[in-house]
């Protein structure tokens, strides 16, 4: 259902050209924010819901979100013949058919089926309608009282049940039927940086931490696709190293846009023409227990780089969006999903999935929990974005219509580039962006 | 050693329970107050201090929101919350029940205690901020009761964006 018609004409009011000024609306409006669920969560678009990990046996679930939609991630029955073609994995939307009811209120379990609560209408793991009471009536001597009507078909009441694709271990599902297959989604130039991190490894569940940040969920994919501020907000970054405007870095971008990859290396860190008037760089910075920032290289940061045939390239860190409600984090050893839930215009849940692989050490596993330190809601470094985000929409809402970000480091252009000093992925998923939408 | 638990009721367990108490509301009132340099004081070394939601704590998932190995990492959380961390400024207050002292072991007293703490920003309202349990690990010093671990393990699972000071 699409919000209503009166309100799109009213809309198209994006006066600038190209998409280097973002208007405030874009993030603000509530009629707007209800067409892009429909256009983008529920549209044409793969959504990240989980990782098979986290469903390791039959009749596990775990409770996700596309767009505000509850849907269930089930690992279900797979007959041996189908195995090497059928993952098992269903997504189905948690909504009883008969009343509406989301019937699944617990975040993860595991289940023989569903059963809504309110009238016990069961469901198979796949969604299909097992049975409901009283299908048939209730007799009453010779004669039958009720029942549902004449035609009614199990077969036709089922949960909604979206497309699934997995991927190395990522599980994304759509709404749409129109939504091109996964691979050609994300398209090659994503791609080789999702399969360095996913393929051929088993991942361990590490575990969760979920925040709420009073934004527009955009602000969240436009900081992870904005290399200007890391070394400039975060202090850790530019002190140590870890991320700044010296290092050797390249954006990469899909065909149309939307997806990102941010792709840097560490150096030493210290001082430098770089950190020269930066406040948040410590010159003195030291830590009293520096196992905090304890990286060991992992043989399969190297890989033979993409766009130098015949060259390796060995990146510290990738930061990976894909539009439009995952981020996939590779910073030194900490790895993680971090999924976007939007909640209105102003508003999204943030819901954090740290890994690590099978074959993992204890140490590795130590390590990676210890760099967990660096990021999420209590982040030395990822506390700041929730806390600009925040600041972001304040500011856009205390201004209204006439108002736009500036997003011109680098020119107004979208091309991928082989620096940092850009913000050259924020306009290219605004041009998408604006095409989706037809603003 | 000893394994066992003061006898409930006694002179011994009442004194016990009431200095856990006193450290717990030491420890509350440094941080409160922003005495954030304070705060490691109360802990011994080579401690560990953990912020967890329980979600983890109850699947057994190692994941925590803080997750801190010694004195020294304490002692670079309170630079990051007072030097690094961009985050608008708040207030804290906790709310923290008696302590139960649930058994002493080897000299370790294992004790747990549940706290609320609300924020509030300047011009804001209270919120509730994050509301949990302390499970703790206390020894004797010459210095008094000092925290060989302690875990805050947290029911409010969605942080109100960030988390910045230790609770």
């Amino acid at each position: 259902m699409n919000a209503p018609q009166a309100s799109s004409s009213a809309l198209s009011r994006w006066s600038q050209p190209g998409s280097s000024r973002i208007p405030f609306w874009a993030y603000t409006d509530g009629q707007l924010y209800q067409r892009e669920l429909e256009a983008i969560f529920y549209g044409a678009h793969w959504c990240y819901v989980g990782l098979e990990v986290e469903i390791p046996n039959v009749g596990d679930y775990k409770l996700s979100h596309i767009g505000e939609r509850q849907v269930l991630m089930v690992r279900d029955r797979v007959a041996p013949k189908d195995r090497d073609t059928d993952s098992g994995i269903r997504v189905v939307e948690n909504r009883c058919v008969h009343r509406g009811v989301r019937f699944c209120q617990k975040l993860q379990g595991n289940a023989r089926s569903f059963v809504c609560p309110y009238h016990q209408w069961t469901y198979k793991l796949n969604g299909d309608l097992a049975g409901l009471p009283f299908k048939d009536g209730v007799k009453d001597g010779d004669c039958v009282n009720g029942g549902m009507p004449e035609g009614f078909e199990l077969k036709d009441h089922g949960l909604t049940k979206l497309r699934v694709a997995t991927l190395h271990g990522l599980v994304l599902a759509t709404f749409s039927d129109e939504t091109e297959p996964l691979q050609d989604y994300l398209g090659p130039n994503v791609m080789p940086w999702l399969e360095r991190i996913f393929k051929g490894h088993t991942l361990t569940l590490l575990g969760y931490n979920r925040q709420r940040i009073p934004g527009n969920w955009k602000l969240m994919m436009e900081n992870i696709k904005d290399p200007y501020h890391p070394g400039l907000l975060h202090t850790w970054f530019v002190t140590f190293g870890l991320w700044r405007a010296d290092q050797k870095s390249r954006m990469v971008m899909d065909a149309q846009g939307r997806h990102a990859v941010m792709i840097s290396r560490k150096n030493e860190g210290g001082q430098a023409a770089v950190t020269q008037g930066v406040t948040s760089f410590k010159a003195g910075m030291t830590l009293h227990d520096d196992r905090l920032l304890d990286v060991v290289p992992e043989p399969w940061w190297r890989i033979p780089d993409p766009s130098n045939p015949g060259a390796e390239i060995t990146p510290t860190v990738t930061m990976i969006t894909l539009f439009p409600s995952l981020i996939i984090q590779q910073q030194v050893n900490s790895l993680s999903t971090r999924h976007i839930v939007p909640r209105g215009a102003g508003e999204f849940d943030f819901v954090w999935t740290h890994f690590g692989f099978a074959d993992d050490t204890p140490e590795m596993t130590r390590r990676r929990l210890r760099q967990s330190n660096l990021f999420g809601p209590a982040g030395f470094v990822s506390a700041d974005d929730g806390e600009v985000i925040e600041l972001s929409q304040g500011g856009f809402r205390q201004w209204g219509e006439g108002g736009s970000t500036l997003c011109e480091l680098g020119g107004t252009g979208t091309e991928m580039t082989e620096h940092m000093v850009t913000e050259t992925l924020i306009r290219s998923m605004y041009a998408y962006w604006k095409k989706v939408m037809a603003v | 050693m000893s394994t066992h638990a003061p006898t409930a009721g006694s002179v011994e367990a009442l004194l016990l329970q009431h200095q856990i108490d006193q450290l717990n509301a030491a420890c509350a009132a440094a941080l409160d107050e922003q005495r954030f340099e304070a705060w490691p004081e109360f802990f011994l070394p080579d401690a560990s201090y953990k912020v967890q939601a329980r979600e983890n704590f109850d699947r057994g998932l190692p994941l925590a929101l803080i997750d801190l190995e010694s004195q020294g990492m304490m002692k670079d959380r309170v630079y990051g919350v007072t030097q690094t961390i961009f985050h608008a400024p708040y207030y804290m207050r906790h709310i923290v029940s008696p302590a139960q002292v649930l058994a002493v072991n080897n000299g370790i007293i294992h004790a747990q205690a549940h706290y609320a703490v609300f924020r509030t920003k300047p011009g804001g309202v209270s919120e509730v901020y994050n509301v949990g349990r302390y499970i703790d690990r206390i020894v004797r010093t010459e210095a008094g009761l000092r925290f060989q671990s302690r875990q805050c393990i947290y029911d409010s699972e969605m942080v109100l964006n960030s988390l910045i000071y230790p609770v």
